[in-house]
């Protein structure tokens, strides 16, 4: 009887204690669950964002394209989007968005290419020190300083140049410095922090049996870093190199105040217009079949973007596989 | 914790709830004011890109001086906004150029209300000071591309211009009457950038309104008239452009609204208003 109370109150002190367990897994469970549909609802809005962007895109710049027809828009040069006559021609606006970024990233890969073998492979420990921070801080200047700057000191140099080279000519419309080549400069310089930082890493991730192996052999330290390091890096330096185009490819701000702003061939000392820049430039003031064609514009600056991501994650997944 | 977590979520909400309140109140002292046998009016006003900015700022002050009214303005073009008068879409029209004679004859009145000149400008150091309204044109044309050929140094001319769909540019091009026929170096998208890179740059020659002058640059006299407020305001200045309101028929025939809008112009209050968006005010005849 008395035992068979204590039983009793024991189990059931027992059943209370496994219940306030189960309350307690249960309430973990919820607290699971809820930060769990929290993160799933943060990460789709970076998706729902991207569908969004996709499909106004899309819904704003195709319909011009199939009332102008793709070969009035795409591969026709005169552009004159208020003329009595308007024609809304982009082929020179896309040859300089490809010719800039070439441009820039065949300047500047070398040379970032060069800084990011010195950082990983040669540089003691104390000049690393000193380089690496002023890399890093190359990337985090607002790209409206770098067009300020090459505004009121690369244009008036470059404008010089221009006097030189075509010194006497009748026929060069003379741009005062404001031109592609000035405009490929100032993406040389952008795209170096992301092109170095990318690559260094890359050359730093080449394990160290291959270079004392290569030593071992008798190939000097360059031999070893032009034959060895480097085409061990090569998936690395390729997804630099890609990073650095969709960097070129997407910078409007800086080079918009350096390009001078015609619609013109690309060619080194002629006024240009690229992409980003005819929209953030005609925006403003643009109405009716201009600013659908400037969202066609910007339609293709968003297929180049894709192409340039699309072929990122082809090499990423190459590098693993 | 809660509890002052709590605390603080009452006080927005009551905060919220006044703020509610007030605008009810507020909408409701309107609609008190407002005769009920005359309904507020809203004035659509239509027309020209560069009197965007007196338009908005007429729009805005107008909330202040009569609550009643409310006066809208879609920038559309001059050309837009005399087409939308004309067909009772809109009340007022406002136009960067004179009418033309179909659209006078389809009963559009035009009243000045404002002047914009447009002047020409070179870097300090260059020497020439004046030029005709040919050379002028030649340059922007590209046949004249030196200023040697203008009496100055052995220099090519920079030619810097706004971009297309620009108010100011397509005044500029139409008054040379060489729409569509300039050859810019430089496209740039705002006035200031016009102003900037022409002072920076050793033989450059751009266009901006008087509005924005300052002394970095030199504003050119054309034809020997010197770019100044006074040479316009007597009409002589020839890049000069008339900044209209335009009703259907005579301003007496119109809504009491739309009259007032004139009137208010005609005020100091109104000249000022017009002032200070960079317009040049006739004075009182």
């Amino acid at each position: 009887m008395d035992i068979s109370f204590q039983q009793a109150a024991y189990s059931r002190s027992q059943g209370r204690r496994s219940l306030s367990l189960t309350e307690k897994r249960n309430r973990t469970q919820r607290i699971e669950t809820m930060a769990e549909s929290i993160f799933t609802l943060c990460a789709f809005l970076a998706v729902f964002a991207v569908g969004a962007i996709t499909l106004y895109m899309v819904a704003n710049g195709v319909p011009v394209i199939y009332r102008l027809g793709v070969r009035e828009i795409l591969f026709s040069s005169a552009w004159k989007p208020v003329a009595a006559d308007p024609s809304y021609g982009i082929l020179y606006v896309i040859l300089t968005s490809v010719t800039g970024t070439v441009l820039a990233v065949a300047l500047g890969v070398p040379v970032a290419l060069l800084t990011a073998v010195f950082l990983a492979e040669i540089a003691p420990r104390p000049l690393a020190a000193l380089v690496r921070p002023a890399v890093e801080l190359l990337a985090g200047i607002p790209s409206v300083v770098y067009g300020l700057l090459g505004m009121l000191v690369l244009n008036p140099l470059m404008y010089r140049l221009e006097q030189v080279v075509f010194h006497g000519s009748r026929t060069h419309q003379f741009t005062g410095g404001a031109n592609l080549l000035s405009a490929v400069l100032v993406l040389v310089v952008m795209i170096l922090p992301t092109v170095i930082s990318v690559s260094e890493t890359a050359l730093r991730a080449v394990p160290d049996q291959l270079r004392v192996s290569s030593m071992a052999l008798g190939a000097s330290r360059i031999q070893t870093i032009f034959q060895v390091v480097l085409p061990a890096a090569r998936p690395g330096i390729t997804t630099a190199v890609v990073l650095g185009v969709g960097r070129a490819v997407g910078e409007a701000m800086a080079i918009n105040l350096v390009s001078g702003g015609s619609v013109n061939v690309p060619l080194p000392f002629s006024s240009v217009r690229f992409l980003t820049t005819a929209i953030v430039s005609e925006m403003g003031y643009a109405e009716g079949v201009h600013r659908q064609v400037l969202f066609t514009i910007g339609l293709v600056l968003f297929g180049f973007i894709m192409l340039v991501n699309i072929l990122l994650h082809k090499i990423m997944r190459g590098e693993d596989g | 914790m809660t509890g002052k977590k709590r605390y603080i979520a009452g006080i927005t909400v009551l905060v919220l709830f006044v703020g509610l309140l007030m605008r009810f109140h507020d909408e409701a002292g309107r609609l008190h004011r407002t005769p009920v046998l005359l309904p507020a009016k809203t004035v659509v006003m239509a027309g020209s890109t560069s009197m965007e900015k007196f338009a908005n700022m007429l729009a805005e002050r107008y909330r202040e001086v009569d609550p009643g009214m409310t006066v809208t303005a879609e920038f559309t073009g001059s050309s837009a906004g005399v087409q939308a008068v004309l067909v009772g879409r809109a009340d007022i029209g406002i136009s960067s150029r004179t009418l033309t004679a179909a659209e006078k004859a389809s009963g559009a009145v035009a009243y000045v209300i404002a002047l914009d000149g447009i002047a020409v400008i070179t870097d300090v150091d260059n020497p020439v000071m004046t030029m005709t309204l040919k050379q002028l044109t030649d340059i922007y044309t590209g046949q004249i591309r030196n200023w040697k050929e203008l009496g100055g140094k052995e220099k090519p001319i920079v030619v810097v211009g706004r971009e297309a769909g620009s108010g100011t540019r397509s005044a500029f091009e139409e008054l040379l009457d060489i729409r569509d026929q300039c050859l810019y170096a430089n496209e740039l998208d705002s006035e200031g950038a016009v102003l900037a890179r022409v002072a920076a740059t050793p033989g450059a020659v751009g266009y901006v309104s008087f509005g924005i002058l300052d002394d970095t640059v030199h504003a050119l006299s054309l034809d020997g008239v010197k770019a100044t407020e006074e040479k316009v305001k007597a009409g002589r200045y020839p890049l000069c452009r008339p900044f209209l309101m335009i009703t259907k028929g005579e301003l007496e025939g119109q809504h009491r609204q739309v009259q007032e809008i004139f009137a208010y112009l005609q005020t100091e209050e109104g000249r000022e208003l017009l002032r200070s968006a960079g317009l040049i005010v006739p004075d009182r005849s």
